[in-house]
């Protein structure tokens, strides 16, 4: 009796809409227990506005918008929707609103296609559907926005960037009024987030409202109309498009807390400590992913990787931490020969990798911090007393790592899966880094992370390398690269193209490399 | 104002605590009016199912040994339970763990008492570890879904069993009862008090602890959790997780098979048809009442072990057809199973305007 009604009401919502903000929080509170995750939060989002939310890792953005889709409920205020207050009780109601939301870390179904998986999301099919008619309504939508995605292609095979492709169209399919964004360029690359810009640019002139979340300021600054920042729970500045640059942000932002500071010094070793012979690795489509490779690494350096994502980055590092298997090739580590052995051997090795795709193979989500921080390293001497595991240690261990990377953990014992999605990075990456591997590779390691904890990690790879420690550094952010690395190794179709000294290049040369021209005598 | 049904984000300890009690008070509530329908003061009813499971020295021995080997299969389910692998065989794993330990009362002559308790319990451990291993080894190896190799099982080792006890074990002085000779004195564990009370019921109390150890303390014990948290990680931290599956398969048939070398050794004394009624399936609701706690399956079994033996009383006392003991007990175990949702949902009430 209770769930049945919501549809009539909810049209008299579409229907009398002459308000034009569509959405109010007014003064929203939510406490986990021993967390404020929400402390006051007000602000309004206008009809056909993109909306932006700023904050930390840990401001309590994802909190917010799980509150507005109905799968958390408030302590405390109110949400208006075109002027009416609302109580939504689960996801399912808020969707009935026109209120869709592609979460940070979303789940599909891998072994199906991209068509059935959009099918699984729809209601209301009839019993006896048309796949045909079906089809043709989806892939009128991909035209629509210009979205590059092949409905039959099971999930499994694409990347995670197309596969938001997959969670915007369901909510398009549903004509939803009002699309909540978690982090959705967190996972693509340049390219990819430029077609969604002009995706949500498509769903602004038809009046439809966003709320977009992201780290990266450039992006902020392109696509926003309005910024609100969130900051402990708390929103504390609105701004509008024109009252606001990327230094005023980031002030609001972090406020007094100060980007951490680094100096690097640059390594003169000619030492090799890794030795990549012609490597090749074919993937699941029979296609090369690296195709008679060959990169040298020194010792105390930072080698920046560049290219355009898909060009064997992610095969390089998961083959150089054992997760995948050469076709063809050598590794040789001091000399030693590594190729095809398993990840712990790599790590022993001193190779550490921060995963890509960190719900699914960074961390065990059921556990606590400390647990999932001794992950790779719980056998050894340090962790355990015989056949106990030493717990005093392990706590230890974990106040050090919670304090030097700033780790926002909740109580003792929280399982990680509560944590927000960049300090859940954080465990990872203060894990990887913690027995300080002779070998880092780091891929895409600050994705999801707020402007001062990508400074924070940035100046551990930096300190890591004036300890000796070499590092292969994986990023899309040209700016990124630049500022960290001593040489910049540019990929292309699982080839290397060359190297480039990142104090005499220019971005034109890098862009052109990345499209596969060789240099000239540069390098 | 409104009702409605909202997910909780959080359950507190509390409530965790508490749901499953008032759901047996409701069942209590519900099955009294059966009682009524029977004729019977539901009142007087449960006097007696306290007295006749908690209230006497006899009553309190029948629920413990109820009670022993469904700690001891519950301990084995929930092992598996924790890494997320599916043991339905703890049913098979009893039997096949009664007839190691036979073996070795009947046909190693062994006359020392200790060597033969060890050889006996080491007997059932490792017959019943191998029957789950298989299971283990497939989905190790292969991906073979446990549930069903372990299900299917069962029905191989009863069948097998029965064959032992009809054929080649069957007593010849039996007067042709599906049954082995009996033990000698060496192969029986030590009574209590005069009753049928046995130490195995301290075995499984010991069983308990340990296994808590190794579950919360030891190295491996770690090793599983992450990997019943998520496999990938495991994998990609260097750990072995097919070997991992063996092992804790193999572990949890061990453990459900001890509950076969207790039985035999420490109750019926004898191989016989039926040796255990079922104990492998209600550990299976156990290891799940329990939440996967080997302290939880402790209490659990127990309350199983009251439910078993007051059920029993009802019956003698008041001519009640047995049909009526089974609706009893399903009630108790339908509100138990209800209460999940009470920790996982709540009804409120909300004021003013809402739209749900
Ligand atoms: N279900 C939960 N149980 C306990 N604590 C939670 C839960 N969900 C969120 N939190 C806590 O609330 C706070 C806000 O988390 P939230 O995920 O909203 O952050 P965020 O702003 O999205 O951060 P990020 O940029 O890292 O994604 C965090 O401290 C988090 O640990
Ligand atoms: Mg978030």
């Amino acid at each position: 009796m209770v769930l049945s009604f919501h549809h009539s009401l909810c049209e008299s919502i579409y229907i009398d809409c002459h308000m034009t903000d569509i959405l109010n929080f007014e003064n929203i509170r939510k406490t986990f227990p021993g967390v404020i995750a929400l402390d006051d939060v007000s602000f309004s989002v206008a009809r056909g506005e993109i909306h932006t939310l700023l904050g930390e890792n840990g401001a309590g953005k994802s909190t917010l918008m799980n509150v507005l889709t109905g799968l958390y409920h408030p302590d405390r205020g109110q949400i208006r929707i075109a002027g009416e207050q609302i109580h939504f009780t689960s996801p399912r109601d808020s969707l009935a609103c026109g209120i869709g939301m592609v979460h940070q870390h979303f789940m599909l179904v891998p072994a199906h296609s991209v068509f059935e998986n959009i099918l699984l999301a729809l209601d209301n099919i009839p019993n006896f559907y048309s796949r045909k008619t079906y089809k043709q309504k989806i892939q009128k939508l991909i035209d629509e926005f210009d979205l590059d995605l092949d409905l039959d292609t099971p999930v499994w095979r694409l990347s995670i960037g197309a596969q938001q492709w997959i969670e915007l169209i369901k909510l398009l399919m549903r004509d939803c009024q009002l699309l909540v964004l978690d982090e959705p360029t967190a996972v693509l690359t340049p390219q990819e987030a430029d077609r969604l810009f002009n995706v949500l640019r498509k769903l602004k002139q038809q009046e439809k409202s966003i709320i977009f979340i992201s780290h990266k300021m450039r992006e902020v600054m392109e696509i926003s109309d309005r910024v609100t920042i969130l900051k402990k729970g708390r929103s504390i500045a609105t701004r509008t498009r024109g009252d606001f640059d990327e230094s005023t942000l980031a002030s609001l932002m972090i406020g007094r807390d100060k980007v951490p500071q680094w100096q690097k010094t640059l390594q003169m070793s000619d030492e090799i400590v890794l030795d990549i012979q012609n490597l090749s690795v074919r993937n699941d489509r029979g296609m090369s992913d690296l195709d008679d490779f060959n990169l040298q690494l020194k010792k105390g350096e930072i080698l920046g990787i560049a290219g355009v994502a898909g060009n064997g980055q992610k095969a390089l590092a998961e083959v150089l931490t054992g997760l995948k298997n050469t076709n063809q090739g050598r590794i040789l580590a001091r000399q030693k020969d590594i190729t095809n052995s398993n990840a712990r051997y790599s790590y022993i090795a001193g190779i550490a990798h921060i995963p890509e795709d960190r719900k699914s193979i960074g961390i065990a989500p059921d556990m606590s911090v400390d647990e999932n921080l001794i992950m790779k390293s719980f056998k050894s001497g340090s962790f355990r007393n015989w056949i106990f595991q030493n717990k005093k240690a392990i706590r230890q261990n974990a106040e050090e790592k919670i304090e030097q990377f700033a780790i926002k953990s909740g109580p003792d014992g929280t399982p990680v899966r509560y944590l927000s999605g960049g300090n859940i990075q954080k465990v990872i990456i203060a894990r990887e880094l913690s027995e300080h591997p002779a070998v880092l590779v780091a891929l895409y390691p600050t994705r999801g992370l707020d402007i001062g904890s990508a400074g924070y990690v940035h100046k551990v790879i930096a300190d890591g390398a004036d300890r000796g420690m070499s590092t292969i550094l994986i990023a899309e952010d040209l700016d990124e690269l630049l500022k960290l690395s001593d040489r910049i190794a540019v990929m292309f179709r699982g080839k290397l193209i060359g190297y480039v000294n990142p104090r005499k290049t220019t971005r034109e040369e890098i862009g052109l490399m990345m499209s596969g021209e060789t240099p000239g005598d540069k390098a | 104002m409104k009702l409605v049904i909202e997910r909780r984000e959080i359950s507190s300890a509390l409530l965790r605590f508490s749901a499953p009690i008032a759901s047996i008070g409701i069942a209590l509530f519900v099955a009294g009016f059966l009682l009524l329908a029977s004729g019977v003061s539901p009142l007087d009813a449960y006097r007696e199912i306290i007295i006749e499971a908690l209230g006497s020295v006899y009553g309190l021995s029948e629920t413990l040994v109820k009670t022993t080997p469904l700690i001891f299969a519950g301990l084995g389910v929930s092992l598996a339970f924790r890494m997320q692998i599916w043991n339905i065989g703890a049913e098979g794993q009893i039997y096949i763990g009664a007839m190691g330990a036979t073996w070795v009362a009947l046909f190693s002559g062994i006359q020392n008492h200790w060597i033969m308790m060890t050889a006996m319990f080491f007997a059932a451990f490792f017959c019943g570890g191998m029957w789950a291993g298989v299971a283990g080894f497939l989905r190790a190896r292969w991906q073979v879904n446990e549930v069903i190799v372990t299900l299917l099982m069962n029905y191989i080792a009863i069948l097998w069993v029965d064959y032992l006890i009809y054929g080649p074990w069957k007593d010849p002085k039996g007067f042709n009862f599906p049954l082995t000779a009996q033990f000698s004195d060496t192969a029986r564990l030590a009574e209590y008090f005069d009753t049928r009370m046995h130490s195995g019921f301290f075995l499984a109390l010991f069983c308990a602890l340990v296994l808590y150890l190794f579950i919360e303390r030891t190295v491996w014990g770690y090793e599983i959790k992450v990997i019943g948290s998520n496999q990938r990680a495991a994998k990609y931290a260097g750990m072995n997780t097919g070997m991992a599956i063996f092992f804790v398969l193999f572990l949890s048939g061990a453990i459900a098979g001890i509950a076969g070398f207790s039985e035999v050794a420490g109750l019926q004394h004898r191989l016989q048809h039926g040796i255990s009624p079922g104990y492998g399936y209600t550990a299976i609701i156990i290891a799940w009442l329990a939440k996967r706690s080997a302290i939880g399956v402790v209490i659990v079994s127990f309350l199983m072990g009251v439910l078993l033996v007051g059920g029993d009383s009802l019956q003698l006392l008041w001519q009640l057809p047995v049909a009526f003991v089974y609706a009893f007990q399903g009630l108790i175990l339908f509100f138990l199973l209800a209460s999940d949702f009470f920790i996982i949902y709540r009804v409120k009430l909300i004021k003013g305007v809402v739209h749900a």
